[in-house]
């Protein structure tokens, strides 16, 4: 079941990767009306996409009887989006830069990089199936936006 | 009828096999596995294959096609052919960037520059 209020959702979804599709069609005409820039929206649909599939694969594991819960809340000048899985979690240090190496032919592990360049804070809860991202609005933020992506 | 996604066109030029995505996003795993089983099906199809894969038509990807154009590329150099991609979209060449994909890919900024690189080192 869903909560909302105009700019804040939480709601709970089947682990299965089309199933994102209505919370991001939703959350990305709201950041629209609430003038975030195209390149905002570009990179928060990117990052949201990535954080579900990957906690549908890695954090659930394809089991289609578990669930991922989204929230997110739109302010001012920032969206801040969590995604919850129910799996046992994972140490984000551990994972392997896609860039270096023999990991550039590789044909999967760039969802959490490309996550990390495109969001400005990207954190983990304790247990590790908790990810929290948030992105300032492009205009407002033209310091922050300086350091994007370096 | 219910349109089948996603889809490709494929145009036999020249020099080389060109693969146009035809669909705005891909995004979903099945529509991946789709493509890719398509695409290679191309592939396969010839003993020596030059193939520019055209994005024209894409404004949104996710990093799961990122992993599908590495399996094509490996298929393509399999076969002593050339994977040459062109027409990406500003936002997805910077996915491209960040990513460094830029090192192992040839990218063209349209088709006919795709293309002339293929005669040139033919």
């Amino acid at each position: 079941m869903a909560s909302k209020t105009p700019n804040n959702c939480s709601v709970v979804l089947e682990s299965k990767p089309a199933a994102v599709a209505g919370v991001c069609e939703q959350l990305l005409s709201k950041l629209k009306s609430c003038n975030f820039s195209q390149k905002d929206i570009f990179a928060v649909h990117l990052a949201l996409e990535e954080a579900f599939i990957n906690a549908v694969r890695h954090g659930n594991k394809m089991d289609p009887s578990k669930q991922i819960k989204i929230d997110y809340s739109i302010s001012n000048d920032k969206i801040e989006i969590s995604v919850t899985d129910e799996g046992s979690g994972f140490k984000p240090n551990g994972v392997p830069d896609p860039r270096c190496g023999e990991n550039i032919y590789k044909t999967d592990g760039r969802g959490l990089f490309l996550i990390s360049s495109y969001m400005d804070v990207v954190d983990f809860n304790k247990a590790g199936n908790c990810i929290r991202m948030v992105r300032f609005m492009q205009k407002l933020q033209p310091t922050d936006k300086t350091k994007r992506n370096g | 009828m219910v349109p089948i996604k996603p889809r490709i066109s494929v145009e036999y030029a020249e020099n080389a096999t060109i693969v146009t995505f035809t669909d705005e996003k891909i995004l979903e795993e099945r529509d991946i596995q789709a493509l890719q089983d398509s695409i290679m099906s191309v592939i396969e199809q010839a003993d020596h294959i030059n193939m520019i894969l055209d994005f024209c038509n894409v404004n949104f990807l996710s990093s799961a096609v990122l992993g599908l154009l590495i399996r094509i590329s490996k298929k393509v150099y399999e076969r002593q052919g050339q994977l040459k991609l062109c027409k990406i979209n500003p936002k997805i060449y910077e996915i491209f960037k960040i990513t460094r994909l830029t090192n192992i890919f040839d990218i063209y900024s349209d088709l006919k520059s795709a293309a002339e690189s293929l005669s040139a080192s033919d």
